[in-house]
């Protein structure tokens, strides 16, 4: 399957590191100049602007003369605390104090490059260029300060922000105060940058506090919600019943009139069409703005989906999953036709999952403001490079006259990948001429939620005579984001029939040696039709991951084997599982490893009382190309008067390569695991009349404290690449449940959210 | 002109009786820290102390806080309060954060009358607040360490 992170990244280009004294610093950057400039253009620019348009760097950095370290950020910070992560690493390199780093999350400039935040990728697709970038302001530092004590620069060495030599040494702070040092090194020269040792490093991997923790203590930290211009408007949206084809018949806001702070309803046109029927009411003040949207009368003709409920989509669902013409390969080894004709016996089971809300606690919101000539959008995003075209066309602006200011998100999980909020504000305050910010309310955030599609796998498997698994042929169908929203990040079908969609397919192709595999991957039109799909927290391995791993718990119950043992004879890293350098070094072998570990950690096999039972799934994580290895154990107790399942605790083994910001990934590792007891146990939204029908927490309810089980997380050692972390820790909880239900009860559980 | 005070300063309002606390808070009184989350009182972003009474400011009408001393994160100063952010630095609690104010003023309700709680009184009295990020175990941890209790 293909990788898309390298193709996002865009920087597979050549690329060049710039340096230049700027002002009373030192800028330096590792990206790209642009075609048709040179690097000496480019670095004049930047010694005069401290940037420069032609060139895209993809690491940006600056030190002043006060030695203070400024690591710039394009990415999103949503509670990874990426930032504390990148900014480690340049400065690992760079041999400076951490008391002099500070980072800064940057607008949407096209000086910072293509913009994302999203994928687990942050960390995996920019360790390297970071490491590069600061080892090569190292060797600039370092020469400097070298030919600043007389001194040979080979003689010389840096640490914490000080470079010394035959037992003098002068501060980063010294070295760039007293001289010009512009320098720029090539593509060639970069790669040959001596990057330090594992052994040698001083922060990745080693203890620190997060950057932004304390201005998240104290009610400080400023997310988007928090934002006001002088002289906005509050915008209060009234959405239309359907996602697309509503019109708006009519409007009466007479009993709106005699609100104080009321002031008038717009219809908003939006060429871009991503808003179909839409208005806002405007108000002074948003608690006006609530008033007058429950006081104003819209008549909609509603769009064609209106009546369209979760049985629906689920019963579409299942329609194409048996329809054997239906979708596309995106896995198809060996041959599975003939594995079923030759086998002996045969299994088959259906998974589904649910509609699933991102809930982000902070809701949907924008401000925007025209002013001189450019379009201000005060807003967390995860990825701005995707939102900017549509935004131009809904302004029917030149993207470049577009900024969007970045905050700190109360939570992303994806939804925050498409910025659609935006696009009433930005509309309203281009009617308006003043600014306008737009805050959802809790039910409309959902009701224009991009939610995780409904879907349906279905899994057939063969035998041979001895019981063996001969061959599985997994046929899913759900809504597709990246259909909807980013349709060429789509990779062609290896049956040469199309495309499909990777995030709505990963997860399918693991790393257990099948001769016979084959998955069909199949857009579910009527949820596409019905609702914007979209990308939820650890994405396609988040549902597709709950069936495969509960199928292959049965197939080896069938075959009469303990599942891990099972899973262990499978992982034999033989042919494409055997794995590749840098990203997946060890293959299959690194995932065995890891299941190994939680499988002793854990007491697997033990003796259990009665109604309680163990479950094992594992996982590999986002993608195929950026392997994190996970081995899961859940132990849950299931009431049998009430049924009601409870979950003891969980262990997660995880191989995510070299770990950089452990505290920072325990954190993560700890809330997407809670996530996947939330998405088993406790979240599931329907479809009813072509909306989802469970809009705020009496009615959609994720996980509290009461239920949160005991956890026993772990680090596989390792200093192989970094791969992805803040969403796979979520994938093998749910099946690793499921199976636990299982062993505690005989019931096989096919649907999420579990109900018993 | 509803009269109260906010974080030790003498407050007015001239908004609507029943304008919720929390709007009154976040954009006439420019103090951002209380977060608006799910509007019904089940999230507990919005919460603040009301009287000391940790209370969802996002139902609470402003009318109802007229002569009522109220305490938002940024004027949180009370020992437990203090003990309570030290802790939360101290095991980085916050993901988000978004909901971390919320958390905080409720666990602050909580020490201020039951400075040694169990496990379960603190399950019991943070159940109310969602953390969408699930860092709920840190949560405990921290309360317990600000209570100079052992660690969860």
């Amino acid at each position: 399957m293909a990788m898309r992170a390298k193709d996002l990244q865009g920087n597979i280009t050549r690329r060049s590191f710039l340096a230049t004294s700027a002002g009373a610093g030192l800028v330096m950057g590792l990206g790209v100049v642009l075609p048709g400039c040179s690097r000496d253009e480019a670095v004049e620019e930047m010694a005069v602007d401290g940037a420069s348009l032609k060139f895209s760097p993809s690491v940006w950095f600056e030190v002043d003369g006060n030695g203070k370290v400024l690591v710039n950020i394009a990415k999103a910070e949503m509670g990874q605390h990426v930032g504390t992560a990148l900014a480690r690493v340049v400065a690992d390199e760079l041999g400076a104090n951490w008391d002099d780093v500070r980072i800064d999350h940057v607008d949407s400039d096209p000086k910072w490059g293509y913009m994302v935040t999203g994928g687990s990728w942050s960390v995996f697709t920019t360790f390297t260029m970071l490491s590069q970038a600061g080892a090569a302001g190292r060797t600039i530092l370092r020469d400097a300060g070298a030919a600043l004590l007389g001194a040979n620069a080979e003689d010389a060495t840096v640490e914490n922000g000080i470079v010394s030599a035959n037992g003098e040494s002068v501060s980063f702070a010294d070295i760039v105060r007293k001289g010009d040092i512009s320098r720029t090194f090539t593509d060639e020269e970069l790669g040959a940058m001596p990057v330090k040792p594992a052994s040698e490093r001083t922060m990745i991997g080693k203890p620190t506090r997060a950057l932004d923790i304390e201005a998240k203590v104290g009610g400080g930290a400023v997310y988007g919600l928090d934002v006001e211009l002088d002289g906005m408007v509050y915008a209060h949206p009234l959405i239309p019943p359907t996602r697309y084809g509503s019109t708006i018949r009519s409007i009466d806001d007479t009993a709106a009139k005699d609100i104080r702070g009321y002031i008038q309803t717009l219809v908003l046109e939006d060429p871009s069409e991503v808003l179909q029927g839409w208005a806002v009411v405007i108000a002074e003040n948003y608690p006006a703005a609530m008033r007058a949207a429950a006081a104003v009368v819209v008549d909609w003709e509603a769009g064609p989906t209106a009546d369209v409920s979760e049985a629906d989509l689920i019963a579409e669902g299942n329609r194409l999953v048996n329809d054997k013409a239906s979708g596309v390969l995106a896995v198809d080894d060996g041959d599975v036709a003939a594995a079923r004709a030759d086998a002996s016996s045969m299994h088959s089971a259906k998974y589904t999952t649910s509609t699933a809300l991102h809930f982000t606690l902070e809701p949907a919101n924008a401000l925007v403001e025209f002013r001189d000539g450019k379009c201000h959008i005060h807003s967390g995003n995860q990825w701005q490079s995707l939102i900017l075209p549509t935004l131009a066309t809904a302004l029917q602006m030149e993207e470049t006259d577009i900024v969007i200011h970045q905050y700190y998100l109360g939570g992303g999980f994806g939804r925050r990948l498409w910025g659609d909020p935006m696009i009433p504000a930005a509309l309203a305050a281009k009617q308006l001429g003043k600014p306008v910010k737009i805050v959802f309310q809790r039910a409309d955030d959902s009701r224009f939620d991009c939610c995780r599609s409904a879907s349906v796998a279905r899994l057939d498997a063969s035998f041979d005579a001895d019981g063996n698994v001969t061959g599985i042929e997994h046929a899913m169908a759900s809504g597709w984001p990246t259909l909807a929203m980013a349709p060429g990040f789509m990779p062609d079908a290896v049956d040469g029939n199309g495309k499909f969609d990777p995030f709505a397919t990963n997860g399918s192709d693991h790393w257990y040696t099948l001769a016979n595999h084959r998955v069909r991957s199949i857009n579910n039109d009527l949820a596409q039709r019905t609702f914007l799909p979209g990308w939820l927290r650890a994405v396609g391995p988040g549902w597709i991951t709950w069936g495969l791993e509960s199928f292959i718990d049965e197939l080896a119950l069938i075959s009469g084997k303990d599942p891990i043992e099972f899973r262990l004879s499978m992982l034999d890293a033989a042919g494409k599982n055997a794995g590749s350098a840098p990203n997946a070094v060890g293959g299959a072998t690194r995932l065995a490893a890891a299941i190994e570990d939680v499988r002793d950690r854990s007491g697997w096999g033990q003796v259990l009382p009665e109604n309680e039972g163990m479950g094992f799934a594992a996982s590999y994580g986002q993608e195929r190309n950026m392997p994190t290895w996970i081995g899961c154990v859940a132990h849950v107790a299931v009431d049998p008067e009430s049924n009601k399942v409870t979950v003891k605790k969980i262990w997660q083994s995880i191989d995510c390569g070299t770990v950089v910001h452990p505290e920072g990934a325990m954190a993560q590792a700890e809330g997407a695991t809670l996530w996947g007891v939330s998405l088993a146990l406790h979240e599931g939204a329907n479809f009813a009349n072509g909306e989802v029908a469970e809009r705020n927490l009496d009615a959609y309810t994720p996980l509290r404290m009461a239920d949160v089980p005991e956890l026993d997380l772990r680090f596989m050692e390792s200093t192989e690449h970094p791969t992805g972390l803040g969403e796979p820790p979520l994938i093998a909880v749910q099946p690793a449940i499921g199976n636990a239900i299982f062993a505690a009860t005989g019931k096989r559980v096919r649907d999420l959210p579990i109900k018993l | 002109m509803i009269e109260f005070e906010v974080n030790g300063q003498a407050v007015t309002s001239e908004s609507e009786d029943d304008t919720p606390l929390l709007w009154v808070i976040r954009d006439e009184l420019k103090l951002k820290g209380t977060k608006f989350g799910c509007g019904i009182a089940m999230c507990g972003a919005c919460t603040v102390h009301i009287d000391g009474v940790p209370t969802r400011s996002c139902i609470t009408n402003v009318s109802a806080v007229a002569g009522k001393t109220i305490t938002t994160i940024e004027g949180l100063d009370s020992a437990e309060g203090n003990a309570l952010k030290q802790a939360w630095v101290e095991k980085q609690v916050p993901q988000c954060g978004y909901c971390q104010s919320g958390q905080i003023m409720q666990a602050a309700g909580l020490l201020a009358n039951t400075p040694s709680p169990t496990d379960q009184q603190i399950t019991d009295a943070m159940n109310g607040n969602l953390c969408r990020c699930m860092s709920y175990t840190r949560i405990h941890e921290a309360i317990k360490t600000a209570a100079g209790g052992e660690e969860a």
